[in-house]
Order: structure tokens, then C-alpha cells, then sequence
């Protein structure tokens, strides 16, 4: 594998068609983590006065921050990587150019991390509209929000390689995703569970991305950011190999 | 010189072969013409000799580079028209132009400078900021054609270009590819439509199954395999005439469904045993062209 400059006018060609409809992605990305802080947090919030020591909403931001994340780059790895790939022959287009499957591949990956990161910075914005987070700690959040996107989108990515159609990735949603926003501890403590389910979530990436970003977000330091940021990396390292491999299997045969 | 060469070119699929041993070479300056049925193996030997796909075995040289290991390098001076359309719908049509040169490191600059020629070889000068749902099909050709052309190529490969054109689309593409030509260009075409390749080609093959079966020019090719008159006889009664005498009359003849085809050298008794015959035949007299050799090479058979 090696990977050439090419992989940016492809990463560019994306970006274009998103700053075209940029004002609408934009407004998603801040409406709907604000519908959910609100929501949540000021319903629940109400009967749980205080969560690890801050208010409830707080506390949902961090986990809210990682699970925008974690589906904006997955939409962009799903959907609108499998409209290119498949429905619209985007990359067919690019292929035949002087640019290779795995730097088509490279730049989709990097790309829905992008849509990640600004996923992320939406976020943080609203979080810190509604007074939840004043510390420094915060702006780790931005990196952070990419690598959540590499990881993610790298599974996403996988999945692309193998549907068939759209309906595929109902799959993963309910499968993975879903199951992962309700076990991982974006609503609540992972430690109010039974210790079988703790375990199975500490296996899960977005269990170590929340680990991350909620104390960031609070403004406390991380128990062991080191070994969070191994996970996430090594997944979003191993998943991206698999999914060029089976795209490569795809296309390229 | 030799502008594309390939050597025994092989590629199976679970166990079919779809291209079994391929030959191929093109000169600087023609225009060759791959022909086949649907399934013959065209579409996989033009990914092949792009290094979009392995070959199991065979050598492959696009414009001096070994294909698929430096692909890459030999694929910046070669131009692609996919079979299906395949621009980006979220960009305009110059949007689209300008992307395209950057896959293959086009600056911004040189782009600009090429912007102009490019809409204007496609006619399009007047629709750069429309989006491409608004072109109508052959406008879409020629803005692929055009694309194709950012990198100023060598070599253009066109996979069934003129697919699903009405007749005033593929005479403008024709005309196109005639300039290209005539500017020096080689080309490299794929084609359903014979007189197509009967009209562009200056050598064409015709394959099935992945094989070989006839190679060389156009009119080279019809004399070779076909008798220079042909008269098609269809109509109520035309397979009693046909046996009683049509047959006879004619130097090779086939009957296929409701319709005669006799392939003659003089085609004088036969048109005058029709039009003594007085019943409802109807008949149409014209010269052997590409497409009896094509079918007489590949047969009658529906493809699937």
C-alpha cells in the first residue's frame, strides 16, 4: 500500500460538495445535539439533580459530544460513501485518473473524520452556549472528535464494502451503532451496570471515546487517556486495512 | 510506435474464463475497434490494459509503462469515456472539468487555461454553471468526452460511447472523435453499433468469449468474409421461395425466423426471381457491410 498526494483532490472533491450545502449541515450538526441536551437534560435532569458530581446536562454533554461524532462519521462512511462508490460511480470516475483504490479509500476515511470533527465542534459550540464547560481542557475535544471519526468511519467503511444496497446499514444501525449509544454510557455512569455488561462495553471503541471526552469536557483530566486513545487508534488502524482490503476485493478483482 | 501492447492477456471469474488469451497492439495515431457481444470480455480486457484489474497472466505496456505494476504513471497520459455516465451530479459542469484535473494534479492555473477549449470542444461554453441534471444525454457525452480530456491524453479509451445517443448525439460525437484523430490522437473504442466501427476504425477485432476471432481493417475484414452483395427477403411465403428457390440462387444463404439472407456476388437473378414472384415478399438489396461479419463470426444467438 502506498498511499500518494492524490488522496487530497479526492479529500477536496468532497469537501466542495459539502461547502455547497454547508449552511444545511451545519444547522443538523447544532440543532439536533441541542434538541438532546435540552431535551434530556432538563427532563431527566429534573429528577437527577446531579451526576459524578455535576448537573445532569453536564454531564449528557460529553457523551452526546462522542455520540454525534461517532454518527456523523458513520452516515458520511455509510450513506454517502456508498452513494459514490456504487450508486452515483464516483470513484469508477476517479480510478480511471492517475489514483489508486487505496488513496480513493484514504480520502473517504479521512473525509467522514472531517465531518466528524466539525460534528464536534458543533457540539462544543452548543456546550458551550448553554454554560456547560469553560475549561481548556475542552479544545482537546476537536482532535479527539477526529480520531472518534477515524474509528468509526473505518467500520463504516467495512460495512460499505459489503452491502449490497442502502437497507444493508439498517443492520449496523441496530446491530452496533444503537446498541453502542445505550451501553457505552452516554446516558448514564457505565459503573451503574452489572459488571458482565462493563466488561462487554469496555470492549466497545465508543466506551473509550466517552471515557475521553467527558472529563474533557468538564475540565478534568482523563483516569488512563493513554490507553482510550490505543484503543480508538488501534481500531480505527485495523478496521481502515480491512475495509480497503474488502473494497479492493470489491473493485478492484 | 506502439502505443499500447498487450501479450496473451488472461482473466477468469470462478472458474470462467472472460478473457482467454488476448493479443492486442495499437499504433500512434489509429483509431482501433474492440468489438464483441455482450459478455464477450470487452469491458475486463479495457480494465485490464487500464491496471484496474489483475491479469491472471499476459504482459501489458500503456504508453511505455508495465500495466498494472506502474499503471498509475501510464494512466496520466490516457484519457477514459466509461460506458455508463458517471459525472458527479452536485457540480456544475465546469465544477466538474476542474475537479477532474486535479486527480491528476492539474494546477489550478493550467486548468484555467485549459477551461475554455475543453467547453468549447464540447459545446458546452454556454451551460458551464448548469448542473449536470439539466444536460440533456448527449450533452452528458460530450462533457464526459470533454473530461476525459483534461490531461491532454495520448491515448483515450471510449467504452461504448454513442450508447443510447439519438442519431443527431452520435454524429456529433462522431465528428469529435474524427477531430481527436485528426489531431494525432489513438483511440481505443468499444462498440454494439458496426457502423460505428465501420465508419471510425481504421483496424478493428472482433471477440467472443474472450478469444480472438477476426482482426483487421474494416473493409479488409468484409471482404474477407462476406460476399459483396447481400439481398434480405422477409414476408409472407418468403421460406417456400427460399427452398424453391432462393437458395439456389444465391452464394451462401441463411434462413433465420421470417427473414432470408442471401450473400451473393451478382445479385441480379435474385432480384429478378422477386420480383417476378409476384406474391407478398418484400426484400431490401444492399452491400455486405461489418455487421454480417460480425454475426457470421459470433452467430445469431441472443446474449443474456
Amino acid at each position: 500500500m502506498r498511499i500518494s498526494r492524490s488522496w487530497i483532490a479526492v479529500w477536496r472533491r468532497n469537501y466542495l460538495v459539502w461547502k455547497k450545502l454547508a449552511a444545511e449541515s451545519v444547522l443538523g450538526n447544532i440543532i439536533e445535539p441541542l434538541f438532546y441536551l435540552v431535551g434530556f437534560g432538563m427532563g431527566i435532569g429534573a429528577m437527577v439533580p446531579e451526576v459524578q458530581g455535576v448537573k445532569y446536562i453536564a454531564f449528557l454533554a460529553g457523551g452526546t459530544i462522542c455520540y454525534s461524532t461517532m454518527l456523523a462519521a458513520s452516515f458520511e462512511a455509510l450513506y454517502s460513501g456508498f452513494a459514490r462508490m456504487h450508486v452515483q460511480r464516483t470513484w469508477e470516475g476517479i480510478l480511471n485518473a492517475p489514483v489508486g483504490l487505496e488513496d480513493v479509500v484514504f480520502a473517504e476515511w479521512v473525509w467522514a473524520a472531517s465531518k466528524s470533527f466539525l460534528s464536534g465542534t458543533a457540539v462544543l459550540l452548543v456546550a458551550i452556549a448553554l454554560g456547560l464547560g469553560r475549561s481548556w481542557t475542552m479544545a482537546l475535544i476537536l482532535p479527539l472528535a477526529f480520531l472518534i471519526g477515524l474509528t468509526f468511519a473505518g467500520l463504516g467503511l467495512i460495512m460499505t464494502a459489503l452491502a449490497k444496497s442502502y437497507d444493508f446499514f439498517m443492520y449496523w444501525f441496530t446491530l452496533a451503532l444503537t446498541p453502542m449509544m445505550l451501553l457505552c454510557g452516554v446516558f448514564y455512569p457505565l459503573q451503574n451496570m452489572p459488571g458482565w455488561l462493563q466488561a462487554l462495553a469496555s470492549a466497545l471503541p465508543l466506551t473509550h471515546a466517552i471515557a475521553l471526552g467527558r472529563p474533557l469536557l468538564l475540565g478534568r483530566w482523563p483516569e488512563a487517556p493513554l490507553v482510550n486513545i490505543a484503543v480508538l487508534a488501534a481500531y480505527g488502524a485495523v478496521v481502515f486495512l480491512v475495509a480497503l482490503a474488502l473494497l479492493r476485493k470489491r473493485l478492484a478483482t | 510506435m506502439t502505443v499500447l501492447a498487450a501479450k496473451a492477456i488472461r482473466k477468469s471469474y470462478g472458474g470462467r474464463e472472460v478473457v482467454a488469451g488476448l493479443d492486442l497492439e495499437l499504433a500512434a495515431g489509429e483509431c482501433y475497434g474492440l468489438l464483441g457481444p455482450n459478455g464477450a470480455g470487452k469491458t475486463t480486457t479495457l480494465r485490464m490494459l487500464l491496471g484496474l484489474v489483475q491479469p491472471d497472466a499476459g504482459e501489458i505496456t500503456l504508453l511505455g509503462h508495465p500495466v498494472p505494476k506502474a499503471a498509475r504513471e501510464g494512466r496520466i497520459r490516457v484519457g477514459v469515456v466509461p460506458q455508463v455516465d458517471n459525472l458527479d451530479p452536485d457540480f456544475t459542469v465546469r465544477e466538474n472539468l476542474v475537479v477532474y484535473g486535479r486527480y491528476f494534479g492539474l494546477r489550478e492555473r493550467d486548468m484555467a487555461e485549459r477551461l475554455p477549449r475543453l467547453l468549447e470542444f464540447a459545446t458546452l461554453e454556454s451551460r458551464a454553471d448548469s448542473r449536470i441534471q439539466e444536460l440533456s444525454g448527449g450533452m452528458k457525452r460530450r462533457l464526459v468526452l470533454a473530461r476525459a480530456l483534461v490531461n491532454d491524453p495520448e491515448l483515450i479509451f471510449l467504452d461504448e460511447p454513442t450508447t443510447g445517443l439519438d442519431p443527431q448525439a452520435r454524429h456529433q460525437m462522431w465528428e469529435r472523435l474524427r477531430l481527436l484523430l485528426r489531431q494525432g490522437k489513438t483511440i481505443l473504442l468499444t462498440t454494439h453499433f458496426m457502423d460505428e466501427a465501420e465508419r471510425l476504425c481504421d483496424r478493428l477485432k472482433i471477440i467472443d468469449r474472450g478469444r480472438t476471432l477476426a482482426e483487421g481493417a474494416p473493409h479488409a475484414l468484409i471482404a474477407e468474409h462476406i460476399e459483396p452483395e447481400v439481398v434480405e427477403v422477409y414476408g409472407e411465403g418468403v421460406e417456400t421461395w427460399f427452398e424453391a428457390q432462393g437458395k439456389a440462387l444465391a452464394n451462401r444463404a441463411e434462413l433465420h425466423g421470417e427473414t432470408a439472407f442471401l450473400y451473393l456476388r451478382d445479385p441480379q437473378a435474385a432480384i429478378e426471381s422477386l420480383r417476378a414472384h409476384g406474391g407478398r415478399l418484400r426484400f431490401m438489396h444492399r452491400r455486405g457491410n461489418l455487421e454480417d461479419v460480425f454475426l457470421k463470426l459470433t452467430g445469431r444467438d441472443m446474449r443474456e
